[in-house]
């Protein structure tokens, strides 16, 4: 299958601003930037992405403020990454730092996901949900509150410095730094109590990290979505370059439909349309792109498909009276067979969206029912290898044994640790008390202990050297249990 | 081979030296590297009177700060013993039953009784504890001098044969070595001393040995060969040996009467590192009450 696509491609930004970069008279390594002015557009996609900026920012704004109660003593904010007591609270679940896989298991499951949904639908990711593209989107909302429209900015670029430049400019940066400061502030909000956290911070007795990394975030805020916006997703971001591998022919994608676009030029009113394309050259579909890009020159890098190129030139089909969708979400290989004259096919379902999904419900299915199995208990045992067993002085021989129990419940708990698959092991734990059922073993509340068992067999009983046997704790009708190895010099008396 | 000359590119003169035709322009220091120099060079007078510097024919010049890394080692260890505070003196107040039978106190002890073992009695018993020939195992629940934790307490602080006023002390004679005992007689208790750890044995030897073993060594070790913890007299019915097990070395042990140093401990460790190692003995060893072995 191949598919011809119209490449006029450009050097990317050339294009940009409607300006064209004439060559430097001396061969620079660096490009430097062509400032974007992009217009306002109202359309479905203008509206779809104002709603999800409110609930995303609504989310990473309010969520630290968020409480649930949890049982005495522990925070009741409900999500918390507690660095100090290395605990991360989300709702109703709690993780602990030897559990942090679950957290790689999530973003193994998210990169998954962004796969699948790259190869069906594009950069769904980069143009509605990534934070550069929100942040960007809400910095140029504010640009246009104080400097006015595309063509009011450009015109405002050009003039020299004067009192209403520089209040307008000044305006715009107060702003920037107030919404930059609150993602900042915002973010260290989720690894402390969030009130306790507010009143210290203002007080001046929060702890140093705090400001610091308020200050960090304050900055990348400010200067990613205020200086830097497309740059970031151009030069910075690998996405775009590993998005080429997810993508295929099949992909649906923000595209100029060129099939019916060209031949395009400007258009009288009340002339035919026959003999040539829907495309009139007004541009619309450029000046509104944030990333200063044409998106007639088919998928491109910098292309984040958010889709207000679709909402800018339906607007200008209705008014010339033409279908709208001239730009829309299609796929390269249903444009080259329109182009051909054929009826296109989409296919959804596919070797790359079948192996996607099927990596994404597997990992998805293993993380979900380790983390639905897991049990608030843990049981680790360390047998001593230095000395590998005692005689002792009836000739029976010792074997040592650190184990660790973990209780990650809210309540304290005993757990009995005995030792199983041995004749009739004699247990010790010095401090401990010990039965014949085992060794009782108390564990506070959200705590881990060690404590050291002896274990004492009389070797007659053992035929080898090396005797398998399991360490067992029981806790609340649970058994744990831990493979390990009751050691002998083997010879028999 | 010194051979100034112009370079013809830059105009400036090369320093005379080749290397394999590579040449060095001799250009000046720049300015900024020059003052650097030059505010070193302040630097360090003005160290060499702040700080401790030039050898005298007695000692040194000491600097009008008077700085010295001894004593600031001191004052830093003053000042962790004051920062760890009630933390570190956990193990002040409390017996060593209690610390034992406290989880806190406990892993409190263990860590740090790990920690002092591996620096200071691991080069003799062993990083486990196992010991060797001639030195205690203090895994298993053989004590030549007591197993309970104050035994144990005692020992370490006090040592064995150390020279201490109240260290543990007792000395097996030299039999065969000072001629206490004629050859034949210490080959006689050999065999004694096998059977009495249930093997076999010459019959013949074992009989004559018997008034010996009652007249010279059952003082100590007891008629029985139980041994005694009041004078570190080892059992000799059981399958432990310091010093090994088999004839040759029961022999020179009758015949040499050897016994082991441990030093005092008092004054190199303080009262609650002591405690620490001993709870941290105690538990590995199985936690032996205060009797015999």
């Amino acid at each position: 299958m191949t598919v011809v696509i119209d490449q006029t491609a450009q050097p990317q930004g050339a294009a940009s601003g409607g300006k064209a970069a004439k060559p430097a008279p001396q061969a620079s390594l660096y490009k430097k930037r062509d400032p974007i002015y992009p217009k306002l557009v109202n359309g479905p996609f203008r509206q779809l992405k104002w709603a999800l900026m409110a609930v995303m920012l609504g989310i990473y704004y309010g969520l630290p403020w968020v409480r649930w109660p949890r049982p005495d003593g522990a925070p009741q904010q409900a999500v918390l990454v507690d660095f100090a007591h290395g605990r991360f609270y989300f709702f109703m679940f709690d993780l602990w730092p030897d559990e942090v896989y679950y957290i790689t298991g999530l973003l193994v499951v998210s990169a998954l996901a962004l796969f699948l949904v790259t190869a069906w639908m594009g950069r769904l990711w980069c143009g509605f949900a990534c934070p550069q593209t929100v942040w960007t989107d809400l910095f140029l909302y504010v640009e246009r509150l104080f400097e006015g429209d595309r063509n009011q900015r450009i015109r405002l670029a050009s003039q020299p410095l004067s009192l209403n430049k520089a209040s307008r400019k000044t305006g715009k940066h107060v702003v920037w730094l107030a919404i930059a400061a609150a993602t900042g502030g915002a973010w260290i909000f989720y690894f402390d109590d969030a009130p306790t956290l507010w009143n210290a911070f203002w007080a001046g007795t929060a702890p140093i990290a705090a400001y610091l990394f308020f200050g960090v975030l304050t900055f990348t805020t400010y200067s990613l979505a205020g200086a830097m916006r497309e740059q970031v997703c151009i030069y910075m971001c690998p996405w775009p370059r590993i998005q080429g591998a997810m993508l295929d022919t099949q992909s649906l994608q923000v595209t100029y439909r060129y099939d019916r676009g060209e031949p395009r030029g400007p258009h009288k009113k009340d002339t035919s349309w026959a003999g040539r394309g829907d495309c009139i050259e007004c541009k619309a579909c450029v000046t509104v792109c944030p990333m200063g890009i044409d998106i007639r020159d088919g998928s491109q890098l910098e292309c984040i498909n958010c889709g207000l190129c679709i909402d800018a030139c339906d607007e200008i089909m209705e008014k010339v009276d033409r279908p709208i969708g001239l730009i829309g979400y299609d796929s390269d290989y249903a444009v080259a067979c329109r182009s051909k004259g054929e009826t296109p096919e989409y296919r959804f379902i596919r070797g790359r969206t079948i192996y996607y999904g099927v990596a994404l419900i597997v990992v998805s299915a293993v993380i979900v029912a380790g983390f639905v199995l897991r049990t608030p208990y843990q049981l680790h045992v360390a047998r001593d290898r230095n000395p590998l067993f005692v005689r002792l002085h009836d000739g029976s021989i010792r074997n040592s044994f650190t184990v660790n129990l973990v209780n990650r419940s809210y309540t304290s708990k005993t757990f009995v640790v005995s030792l199983d698959g041995l004749p009739a092991p004699r247990l010790q734990a010095p401090g401990l008390t010990a039965d014949v059922r085992g060794v009782s073993v108390k564990v506070d509340p959200g705590m881990e202990r060690a404590v050291r068992i002896l274990a004492t067999v009389d070797p007659t009983s053992l035929t080898t050297a090396l005797n398998p046997a399991r360490m067992t704790a029981r806790i609340d009708g649970k058994v744990l249990t831990a493979q390990t190895v009751f050691i002998t010099d083997g010879a028999r008396p | 081979m010194s051979h100034r000359e112009k370079d013809e590119h830059s105009g400036i003169d090369t320093t005379g030296h080749e290397w394999d035709g590579i040449k060095e322009l001799d250009n000046p220091l720049p300015r900024w590297w020059l003052y650097i120099w030059y505010a070193c060079i302040a630097v360090a007078v003005v160290m060499w009177v702040l700080l401790p510097a030039w050898p005298t024919l007695n000692g040194y010049t000491h600097g009008v700060l008077h700085q010295s890394d001894r004593v600031q080692v001191a004052r830093d260890m003053a000042d962790l013993k004051a920062r760890r505070g009630a933390e570190g003196a956990m193990l002040t107040n409390a017996s060593l039953e209690q610390i034992e039978q406290d989880p806190k106190l406990q892993t409190y002890a263990m860590a740090a009784g790990q920690a002092i073992f591996g620096d200071n009695c691991a080069p003799c018993h062993g990083a486990g504890g196992a010991g060797g020939k001639g030195y205690a195992n203090l895994r298993d629940d053989v004590w030549l001098w007591g197993g309970s934790l104050s035994d144990i307490q005692q020992t370490i602080t006090y040592g064995v044969r150390s020279g201490h006023p109240q260290a543990r002390l007792s000395q097996m004679p030299a039999f065969g070595r000072d001629a206490l005992l004629k050859p034949d007689e210490v080959n006689d208790l050999t065999e004694y001393v096998v059977a009495l750890s249930h093997r076999k044995a010459d019959r013949a030897a074992v009989y004559r040995a018997a008034p010996l073993y009652a007249q010279q060594c059952a003082v100590c070790h007891g008629p029985a060969g139980l041994g005694s913890q009041a004078v570190g007299a080892p059992n000799l019915t059981d399958a432990d040996w310091l010093y090994g097990s088999d004839r040759q070395s029961i022999h020179d042990q009758i015949w040499n009467g050897r016994g082991g140093v441990m030093p005092a401990w008092t004054g190199r460790l303080d009262p609650d590192q002591i405690k620490a190692v001993a709870v941290y003995v105690h538990v590995n060893s199985g936690g032996a009450a205060a009797k015999t072995q």
